[in-house]
């Protein structure tokens, strides 16, 4: 499968230049407003759709390292729509503005997320276990935003709970997608720093520890870790669901199954499969928009099936 | 000469304190009762827990060596052979090694007659193949120290004794060894046995002199019999009419 690798170089590049130039019609005007549409809107949403699509990637593959299970990622695990009920609470009742505070705010819900999920799943659960415990934190968390929503003092940000639980990159300014992006970008490359111990999980956590890796810690690392990448792009951009969960189940057949070596393969693969859901949403036809999170979800569900009944198949035998 | 291993346990409640050695190329068969102890010690020796307990080996103490160094001090195989991820046979071996080293991993396969078996995801093998693999990952980067917990459990004879064969082997060219064993016919290929009891360390014998000892009849109720072994009548039996 290596061999093959070089072939598809040029296709995150074609892929860039796509979301950069299509839909086409809008660049035809007067040349400064296609430098405007260029640079204001589409570069901001090209860097969203990279940058968030590694770190659901790289995060989605870390928490698989580290649950032992290949069903965990931000959006099954329920840290993106907790970073999301974080956001919105921040913004909604506390009163934060600034992108960098919401990502805290969103940061700090991950983590709380992903502490609940260790308490209620443990620390290697089944998959069973695990898609009941983090469907019923993603299913609370959900709730409670569209609830943070309706009593906000602002009688329009109920409207605004369609981008949170579905995400949206849409009119995020280049401010925007830097508050995103540099948090992220900073905790993702600590988390990446971690493929080598998570590699030596996969042996169990009594070997890894003989190996000289303290389990507790590189638990408390990713959890951090993934909650600011995962926060801060919450914050900004909403809950994108299916990305985390597919890129490294993609990666991990370029590494073959070495889970801690997926990270970095991952967090390239998310941020193509991003990029081209983003662009999926925008070539809709009858100009309507879809959501992005329908489309991920669209592309996601049946490589999240395949996942689960190859599992099925593994623990039956 | 310097002990290869100096160990002073402290890992209250389940282990009282006790002070181990053990020399290079000796080979410590680690024998108990369930629940005495066993994997308990082994996970301490190999540093897993954070408690009280200090162990050196060559001398450095393992608390303070980076993880590096540590794969050429230890290696410890626990009695699970849980691997959750479908890794290659080839590449759970190299897993153990600090550094790659493929010439060595070749080396390993053939030894453990796993070459045809190289490329399958680990989690596709028997449990006997995965328990050879393991312990090729184990010996990978030739560590000083190898604790192993049940190593021989799921092998079939052959393999037990090859296994043994291989320890022999590694033990010759200087590394200490302590192996938790369940079948007592097999402390005849050991050096020294520990055996424990409800965390004590109730006897370092070598293994003829333990097998006729008064604390190996007390701690496992057994004796030595023609047939293999046969109960011993218990103190409280023997005392009701």
């Amino acid at each position: 499968m290596k061999r093959f690798v070089p072939l598809l170089l040029p296709l995150p590049v074609a892929l860039c230049a796509a979301a950069l130039l299509l839909p086409l019609a809008p660049l035809e005007g007067p040349p400064d407003l296609a430098r405007l549409i260029l640079l204001e809107l589409r570069l901001p949403r090209l860097l969203l759709g990279l940058g968030y699509g590694a770190v659901l990637g790289l995060t989605g593959a870390a928490l698989q390292a580290l649950f032992a299970n290949p069903l965990a990622s931000p959006d099954i695990t329920g840290a993106s729509s907790g970073a999301a009920l974080g956001a919105v609470i921040g913004s909604t009742f506390l009163g934060l503005a600034s992108p960098l505070a919401m990502g805290a705010s969103g940061a700090t819900g991950a983590a709380l997320a992903l502490l609940l999920l260790f308490a209620v799943a443990g620390r290697r659960p089944d998959a069973a276990t695990l898609l009941l415990a983090g469907l019923a934190i993603s299913l609370a968390t959900g709730a409670l935003t569209s609830l943070a929503l309706a009593l906000a003092p602002s009688p329009f940000a109920f409207y605004e709970a369609f981008d949170w639980l579905m995400g949206s990159l849409v009119d995020r300014s280049l401010g925007q997608a830097a508050a995103a992006l540099v948090p992220a970008l900073f905790a993702s490359a600590l988390l990446a720093r971690r493929a080598a111990a998570l590699d030596r999980l996969a042996l169990g956590e009594d070997v890894a520890a003989s190996m000289g890796i303290k389990p507790e810690r590189l638990r408390q690392e990713v959890v951090l870790f993934s909650a600011i990448a995962v926060g801060a792009c919450v914050a900004v951009c909403g809950a994108v669901g299916f990305v985390g969960l597919i890129a490294p189940v993609i990666a991990r057949r370029l590494t073959r199954g070495h889970p801690g070596r997926a990270l970095l393969p991952a967090a390239l693969i998310g941020a193509l499969i991003l990029v081209a859901a983003d662009l999926l949403t925008r070539l809709a036809p009858l100009g309507r928009t879809i959501p992005l999170g329908v489309v991920t979800a669209s592309i996601g569900t049946p490589i999240f099936l395949w996942v689960l009944l190859g599992m099925r198949g593994r623990m039956t035998s | 000469m310097t002990p290869l291993l100096h160990a002073e346990v402290a890992a209250p409640p389940h282990l009282q304190a006790m002070s181990l050695e053990i020399l290079a190329g000796e080979k410590i068969a680690l024998i108990g009762p369930n629940g005495s102890g066993k994997t308990t010690l082994l996970r301490t020796l190999a540093g897993i827990d954070d408690d009280a307990s200090s162990v050196h080996i060559h001398g450095e103490s393992l608390a303070l060596v980076p993880p590096a160094r540590r794969a050429k001090l230890l290696a410890f195989l626990p009695a699970s052979r849980d691997v959750r991820w479908p890794i290659p046979v080839r590449d759970v071996i190299a897993l153990g090694l600090a550094k790659p080293d493929p010439a060595r991993v070749d080396q390993l396969l053939e030894r453990l007659r796993l070459t045809d078996l190289a490329e399958r995801p680990v989690d596709r093998l028997s449990t006997g193949e995965r328990a050879r693999a393991l312990l090729a990952r184990a010996l990978a980067d030739r560590p000083s120290l190898l604790l192993l917990d049940e190593p021989l459990s799921n092998l079939d004879p052959a393999w037990a004794l090859r296994t043994l064969d291989l320890l022999d082997e590694v033990a010759n060219e200087g590394c200490g060894i302590a192996l938790a064993l369940h079948d007592l016919s097999l402390i005849g290929r050991f050096d020294r046995v520990w055996m424990l009891d409800h965390g004590r360390l109730v006897a370092d014998l070598p293994p003829a002199k333990l097998l006729s000892s008064p604390e190996f009849a007390s701690v496992f109720e057994v004796e030595p019999a023609s047939t293999g072994w046969t109960l011993r009548p218990s103190a409280d039996r023997r005392s009701s009419p």
